[in-house]
């Protein structure tokens, strides 16, 4: 495995890897307790849709993907917005709706496109240069946002009518969080595929919600338990010659029982990071 | 001076009536009850004093502005029923919770930039807050992991952090044991020598015996003064107190 190190392609995949997992941790908290992760599974299923556009308009994938699922995302925070209890049904209209426009784009598009499966579950080991810049950027701004806006997003997800009441703004909290979902969402599609992605977004973020005292806590641990999820992953793939997105969500998914089957046997919230 | 004032207030959702032409006043330092069923209008009425909803027509004035200039002087204490109890939050992050960051202005440092932990000064200040509730030991703790009457202490810590002058809260002691209930009550009397309370509660038999005031609300209002007019309220259940109350306020109009 040591040896691997060598390839540039096993570098890209360990930096994207590690870059995807840091900004799916702390977006992943943030759609758990806003409870957005069916809405987070929309737009990243709609984001097929954005992901065929590109293909048959020959425009770089990873934008025709974001302006989708962006799209999608502000559509569905509009329409939740004002009609709060039909929006489980507006968010399933809108995942086959994307999906659907994905395979019809697939269909008018002359030859086989064997790309599209690896949107589907993922190509890490295809990562690129410029995909990782996108990544980069996309860290930086998640992380630094959460820091800055920390108390801002904090009473917003925990109250949201009692942060309008003290003067926070509100929709403009809740859309930006659902925007970067979004986007965490199509950069992270390239490292485990759209199918998987809202696991690598909900798994670790659930056994560090059991145990973090803040959601600040929580945001962390939820990157540093993704960065090890996708570096085992990673590290079972290679060794075994497997899917690489898969192995991290199986990997997260046993880990996840295991948590699960410690804290039944050993009694729950031991004691809680703070 | 009567702080909450609202003269021929109607409201409707769609065609549907909710409130019909409310007249009452609060006055300054009062304790008022809003009471009535449930579909009466109660949490509408909160909704319009706090600025959440405009009436169709009427005039509401809280502190001689609008509900929408005075919400800085409002501290609300929202109905617990719909509490995360999973988020992993503190008592101190509750309490703080959409205050004003206080900090020294000669010494800006990284956490005023990135504030994620309190200072000194705003730690004291919800300490401070906290006391006054007997909550005080409980910072560091996660809310979930509080009781119900315990959580509730804790709301009315976070609405009282921003020094309001008028204080409301939305069935503050539902789902809560009956100790839990008059510990929240006692404190809520203690508070109303500082602070003007607005309280709309269920619980008829205990809020009489706090309560100033109590304004029956269905649809129309009708106001009782407890002070000139106390009421024997019989032992019994809340809904035998409630037709009691309906037969000699409508008499009483």
């Amino acid at each position: 495995m040591i040896d691997a190190l060598g390839y540039t392609f096993i570098q890209n995949a360990l930096i994207a890897g590690i870059l995807v997992s840091i900004t799916a941790g702390i977006m992943g908290s943030l759609i758990v307790v806003n409870r957005m992760v069916f809405l987070t599974g929309g737009v990243a299923h709609s984001s097929y849709g954005g992901i065929g556009a590109a293909i048959y308009f020959g425009i770089p994938i990873f934008l025709g993907a974001s302006i989708f699922a962006v799209a999608s995302a502000l559509l569905i925070a509009w329409f939740s917005i004002r009609h709060r209890e039909r929006t489980d049904t507006f968010i399933g209209l809108v995942w086959s709706a994307g999906m659907a426009m994905g395979v019809i784009f697939t269909d008018l598009t002359p030859g086989y496109n064997s790309d599209l499966m690896s949107y589907l579950f993922g190509s890490i080991l295809a990562v690129e240069k410029d995909d990782i810049v996108m990544m980069a950027i996309l860290t930086v701004i998640v992380v630094l946002s959460v820091h800055i806006w920390y108390r801002e997003i904090l009473a917003v997800s925990y109250d949201r009518e009692y942060a309008s009441l003290r003067g926070i703004p509100d929709k403009k909290i809740y859309t930006a969080i659902l925007v970067l979902a979004s986007l965490t969402v199509v950069v992270a599609i390239k490292v485990v595929g759209l199918i998987l992605v809202i696991a690598l977004m909900s798994v670790p973020t659930y056994i560090s919600e059991r145990i973090s005292g803040s959601l600040y806590s929580m945001m962390m641990l939820s990157a540093l338990l993704s960065v090890l999820f996708t570096i085992g992953g990673l590290i079972l793939s290679y060794r075994f010659d497997l899917t690489s997105g898969a192995c991290i969500i199986l990997l997260s998914t046993v880990a996840m029982a295991l948590f699960t089957i410690a804290e039944k046997i050993f009694g729950k919230r031991g004691s809680s990071i703070s | 001076m009567s702080l909450v004032h609202l003269e021929s207030v109607s409201f409707s959702y769609g065609r549907q009536l909710v409130l019909k032409n409310i007249e009452f006043d609060v006055e300054d330092g009062e304790f008022t009850a809003i009471i009535g069923p449930n579909g009466g209008g109660k949490s509408t009425l909160l909704k319009l004093i706090l600025g959440i909803l405009e009436p169709d027509r009427g005039r509401i004035e809280v502190m001689g502005k609008t509900p929408l200039q005075a919400r800085g002087e409002i501290g609300y204490v929202p109905q617990n029923t719909n509490v995360n109890l999973e988020f992993p939050i503190t008592v101190l992050d509750v309490v703080m919770m959409g205050n004003r960051r206080k900090h020294r202005p000669s010494s800006l440092g990284l956490w005023d930039i990135f504030p994620i932990r309190y200072n000194d000064i705003e730690k004291k200040c919800a300490y401070t807050t906290l006391e006054k509730v007997g909550m005080h030991r409980y910072m560091k703790k996660r809310i979930g992991e509080l009781s119900g009457g315990e959580r509730q202490r804790v709301m009315i810590a976070r609405a009282l952090c921003s020094h309001p002058k008028l204080l409301i809260l939305d069935e503050p002691t539902s789902s809560i044991d009956m100790d839990g209930q008059k510990l929240i009550y006692s404190l809520l009397e203690e508070l109303s020598g500082e602070l003007t309370i607005l309280v709309v509660s269920h619980d008829l038999s205990v809020i009489t015996e706090y309560a100033d005031k109590v304004i029956y609300i269905n649809t129309e209002s009708y106001v009782h003064n407890l002070d000139e007019n106390p009421i024997n309220m019989p032992i019994g259940d809340g809904h035998f107190c409630e037709v009691e109350m309906m037969q000699m306020l409508g008499e009483k109009r």
